[in-house]
């Protein structure tokens, strides 16, 4: 048996992490008045339905460990009996606050096994739905992050804002959430023509949106109490920790896949990557601040490069895998057993596996495929960024107390039906 | 790049533009440890089971929409069958690795393994492999040896069987409350 020793040195003063890192804190059994609490699973600032078992000692947390699974509704499993085509329903359903990241991973794995090209317009518009979907999320985040410790009117100010992107949403594909509007080989329809004026409208307000909520809670001397030095990690424990996304750019690391692994076109767009040192509740919330303004100026770049490619395909022309448009269905007998073929059976996906990873609003979200080159998926496996965000809250909450619980699982941003699947 | 020099290494494979290293599961921690502290992967992203039961006990026929799959010179195009390529054990392990530097990278190992064979943890190269490692054990039932806290972490602690292996029935679960108990 080899063992192997970690001897790491905290990359900022003040670390608090012990070493080696812990991933379940375990109580000191020479303490005496220890309390066990049991919190969850239908708690809510626990963010879904997370159970927590926290050992107390006063005010202190001394212990505690994680029961998930209460939202585990094997998507995996269910994926695998159906076809590749039928499975782009799935993944969205996964991470429910950042929908089309999921469904944007899975199709650009299925697409990496098809060696299918895409064309630049669902790249461009794949692009601006996934940041609206990361400003979406992070307004999720920093509405419920903040009313759990009592800036209660942020999550009023922060919906106000999420309904707008709600709207473009229901604009583009019809459905607020869950839009199954990526396909396999570009996008399910073309962008409708109110989009560009209502994006960029909306691309004009945010940064303001942005300013007022940074100017409720900046300022605020609770909330600054309550965020500034709670829940420390450090970078190297946030690297072993399998830390990715803001949780890991707020403990001093730049790390961004959308820089480092440019996917999509983001290598053509211009954008800073924000990051913070100090690796607390605080710098996770400025990260993700600083990110919304980043992401709008994103969208914003890309609907003006969308404008210009009006009347372009919105998606591959490949028979074989690709519906065929509908009207060719009342003439072309080809069209005819195309869309059959697809529909009843699937299209079939080549032999081998592949593992696709981008940067959602969580971190690295990844999708791993198996194809045997039948009709439906051998295996499929998504790298849930907030099952290692989870994770590292024992790390997080060592000598915190009770009340900084609620600001440490919430700043680390899990979404239970990510970490169930 | 080459990863000549990891500990156990059986066979590489590059496909689709991703490195697979396949690794003796006896010599899989001393592996990780190298990739880690000489090679730079720092970060373990994931820990995915793979259940291979019954691969190619279905031939493969018809169109495979590849590039060379419309070649209609390529037997799969023409709908003669075809059968995948054999595959030496029952369930893979593969970890995801990743070099969180400026010359990024990634790496895929891979371990395979024959039911009830076990693998050593890598909870010493990577602490976030714990929660992974439950979950292959949960869902595939595949053992760590020296885990700290071998329980299943998404099922219920009573459960049977592993959901995501190949033999277990879709839609047998026990009905609970049922009048037929």
């Amino acid at each position: 048996m080899a063992t192997v020793e970690r001897g790491r040195a905290p990359i900022y003063f003040g670390s608090r992490i012990p070493q080696p890192v812990p991933t379940i804190l375990k109580t000191d059994p020479a303490l005496d008045d220890v309390l066990t609490v049991n919190f969850g699973p239908n708690h809510p600032s626990t963010h879904g339905v997370l159970r927590l078992i926290v050992d107390l000692h006063g005010e202190h947390v001394v212990g505690i460990a994680a029961v998930i699974g209460y939202l585990h509704t094997g998507f995996e499993k269910t994926m695998e009996q159906k076809t590749w085509w039928k499975g782009v329903t799935y993944p969205a359903r996964v991470d429910y606050v950042s929908f089309q990241y999921n469904e944007l991973v899975y199709v650009l794995a299925v697409e990496k096994l098809l060696q299918l090209q895409v064309p630049r317009k669902a790249t461009w518009m794949r692009m601006a739905l996934g940041e609206l979907t990361r400003i979406h999320s992070h307004l999720v985040y920093l509405g419920t992050a903040a009313l759990e410790i009592g800036a209660i009117s942020m999550f009023w100010y922060c919906f106000r804002e999420r309904e707008l992107i709600l709207d473009l949403f229901e604009m583009v594909t019809g459905v607020r959430m869950h839009t199954r509007y990526f396909q396999v080989g570009g996008l399910a329809e073309d962008i409708p023509r109110g989009f560009y004026d209502q994006a960029r409208a909306f691309c004009e307000r945010m940064p303001k949106a942005v300013d007022e909520y940074e100017a409720i809670l900046n300022s605020n001397r609770i909330w600054l109490e309550r965020t500034r030095g709670v829940g420390l990690l450090s970078a190297d424990d946030a690297i072993a920790l399998g830390q990715t996304g803001p949780n890991l750019r707020a403990s001093g690391v730049d790390w961004d896949l959308r820089k480092r692994e440019p996917y999509l076109a983001y290598d053509q767009v211009d954008f800073e990557v924000p990051v913070y040192s100090g690796g607390d509740v605080y710098d996770r919330y400025k990260v993700r601040v600083d990110e919304m303004r980043e992401s709008t100026r994103i969208i914003a770049q890309s609907v003006e490069r969308l404008e210009e490619m009006q009347g372009e395909p919105w998606i591959a022309d490949d028979r074989k895998v690709v519906l065929p448009p509908r009207e060719e269905l009342h003439t072309s007998m080809e069209s005819l057993i195309h869309h059959f073929k697809i529909v009843t059976e699937g299209y079939r996906v080549p032999e081998g596996e592949v593992y696709v990873g981008i940067e959602s609003p969580r971190g690295e979200s990844g999708c791993y495929l198996v194809s045997d080159g039948g009709p439906k998926p051998w295996r499929v496996k998504f790298r849930a960024p907030s099952f290692a965000a989870l994770h590292a809250t024992a790390a997080c909450m060592t000598d915190a107390a009770v009340a900084d619980l609620i600001a440490i699982v919430g700043s680390l941003d899990a979404v239970m039906g990510d970490v169930d699947r | 790049m080459s990863y000549e020099g990891v500990p156990g290494l059986v066979e590489t494979k590059e496909a689709l533009g991703e490195t697979t290293l396949v690794v003796d599961p006896a010599r899989l921690v001393e592996a990780c440890a190298h990739l880690r502290d000489e090679e730079g992967f720092n970060l373990l992203l994931d820990i995915t089971a793979t259940d291979y039961l019954g691969w190619g006990d279905v031939p493969v026929s018809g169109y495979i929409a590849t590039p060379q799959g419309r070649d209609l010179n390529y037997p799969a195009a023409q709908g003669y069958p075809r059968t995948p390529e054999p595959k030496p054990k029952r369930f893979t392990l593969s970890y995801h690795l990743l070099r969180v530097a400026d010359d990024s990278a990634r790496v895929r190992v891979q371990v395979w393994l024959d039911d009830a064979e076990t693998v050593e943890t890598v909870i010493p190269v990577w602490p976030t492999a714990d929660w992974h490692e439950r979950e292959a054990w949960d869902m595939m039932g595949i053992a760590f040896d020296g885990h700290p806290n071998p329980v299943r972490i998404l099922m219920d602690d009573d459960w049977e069987g592993h959901p995501l292996r190949k033999d277990y029935p879709i839609g047998g679960e026990p009905v609970r409350f049922s009048e037929e108990e």
